[in-house]
């Protein structure tokens, strides 16, 4: 193990087991995972396998019964709820499916906020928001309040706001899963463009469309990994993408 | 093609290589781009059963080219085709069967096939997200073909993860 870089992220053992009414119910049962820096991670997997609670795990939003956490070398699974909150300031971004903004703050305000709680001078936070908000094609929009955008444009304004720390790791749960096609597009569109500017990402999603922007797809089943496949876009068979394209008569 | 073919020549008159160039221009970079040959052949075919006809046209510095147009027969026949809806795409039967009669073999594990499956074709997905993105994006044709086949591909990948839910043993 030596021989290999720290891993940007790693996990061993993880296990979360949800006690509601009823049966509990196992969640995550037992996830070892290394992600390294500038990895483009998807997770996929049926609804209830658990896959969004291990992405909390990850970004210390849930903690885990039992296993370890790592981020970039550090032992993070006994952070403080305090110290998981500056973490996730300052080393990790997260975007959620319901976007998750503060409804009564100004898209400017939504993305300088985090900024400013990071320590950066007004100054700074509204220049990093400026850039980040005419990248992701929302110069205009600063003074909008976020029940007047497209749900398209919410997750955009999201994703600055978790971006204008220049996080390390990005975390996105469902990113595109209350958008429509053209949304959906357009997030994966945007999360290829970070990736290949070098951001670290870990991405769950039901979509294989938007999995597939990714090159390493994590298959989750009942709280384990099932398969773990690094994509090199190649269709291992002859046909390949033109016998799927291909009409016939 | 035979049909795509008589469609291009409702319109007008045509040879062979302008009726390639047509089928390209349409359907974008996208698509496999029919080989010339594969065309004459077809056009060829299409002429002894009458549904269209060729004319020989001089050419200067040339060997002769040979213009084909739309007999009323080709026209009925494509009207035909307008008639009729097509039918349904198919499970692919050939994986199917292989999941279905992997445990009576002894020969393979149905976990194992399902994840070397998907692997497959998330990365045919990936290709085709890649052509989604270079392909010209106000070709709506050629747009409209790839989100076929990615949408398709996805109801593989969501039948695939049925299967995997299905047949994992229980811990």
């Amino acid at each position: 193990m030596s021989d290999r870089p720290v891993p940007l992220l790693r996990a061993e053992g993880l296990v979360k087991t949800h006690h509601g009414e009823g049966a509990p119910a196992h969640a995550v049962r037992g996830v070892d995972l290394r992600v390294r820096g500038g990895e483009f991670v998807a997770i996929t997997g049926p609804s209830g396998a658990g896959k969004s609670t291990l992405l909390h795990l990850l970004g210390g939003l849930q903690r885990p019964d039992s296993g370890s956490l790592w981020l970039d070398g550090e032992r993070t699974d006994a952070y403080s709820e305090s110290r998981w909150a500056v973490e996730r300031r300052k080393r990790i971004g997260i975007v959620f499916q319901f976007f998750n903004l503060v409804s009564n703050l100004s898209v400017a305000d939504n993305v300088e906020l985090p900024a400013l709680l990071a320590g950066l001078s007004p100054r700074q936070a509204r220049a990093e928001r400026e850039g980040l908000l005419a990248e992701l094609g929302l110069a205009g929009k600063d003074r909008s309040m976020p029940g007047e955008l497209s749900g398209g444009e919410q997750q955009r304004v999201a994703l600055a706001r978790a971006l204008v720390n220049r996080p390390p790791l990005l975390l996105a749960d469902e990113p595109a899963g209350s958008l429509d096609s053209k949304g959906t597009r357009e997030v994966m569109r945007l999360l290829s463009r970070f990736h290949q500017r070098g951001q670290t990402i870990v991405l769950v999603t039901h979509d294989a469309r938007l999995a597939s922007a990714a090159d390493r797809v994590i298959s989750f089943f009942d709280g384990r990994i099932a398969d773990d496949a690094e994509l090199d876009g190649t269709p291992s068979r002859a046909t390949g993408i033109s016998g799927v394209l291909e009409l016939k008569d | 093609m035979r049909l795509a073919l008589l469609a291009l020549l409702a319109r007008g008159p045509a040879h062979g290589y302008e009726l390639k160039q047509d089928l390209e221009q349409l359907l974008g970079s996208a698509y496999p781009q029919p080989n010339v040959g594969q065309i004459y052949v077809t056009l060829g075919r299409l002429e002894k059963t009458g549904l269209i006809e060729g004319e020989e046209v001089e050419q200067s510095s040339r060997p002769n080219k040979k213009i084909y147009h739309l007999t009323d027969a080709g026209r009925d026949e494509l009207r035909a085709w307008y008639e009729e809806t097509a039918d349904e795409p198919r499970v692919r039967d050939e994986f199917f069967m292989k999941l279905a009669l992997a445990p009576q073999t002894g020969l393979a594990d149905q976990i194992a096939l399902i994840n070397r499956q998907r692997r497959q074709y998330l990365n045919t997905m990936r290709s085709l997200s890649k052509l989604a993105a270079t392909e010209n994006r106000d070709n709506r044709i050629s747009q409209l073909l790839i989100e076929g086949a990615m949408l398709h591909l996805q109801a593989d990948l969501d039948w695939l993860e049925r299967c995997q839910e299905e047949l994992e043993e229980p811990q």
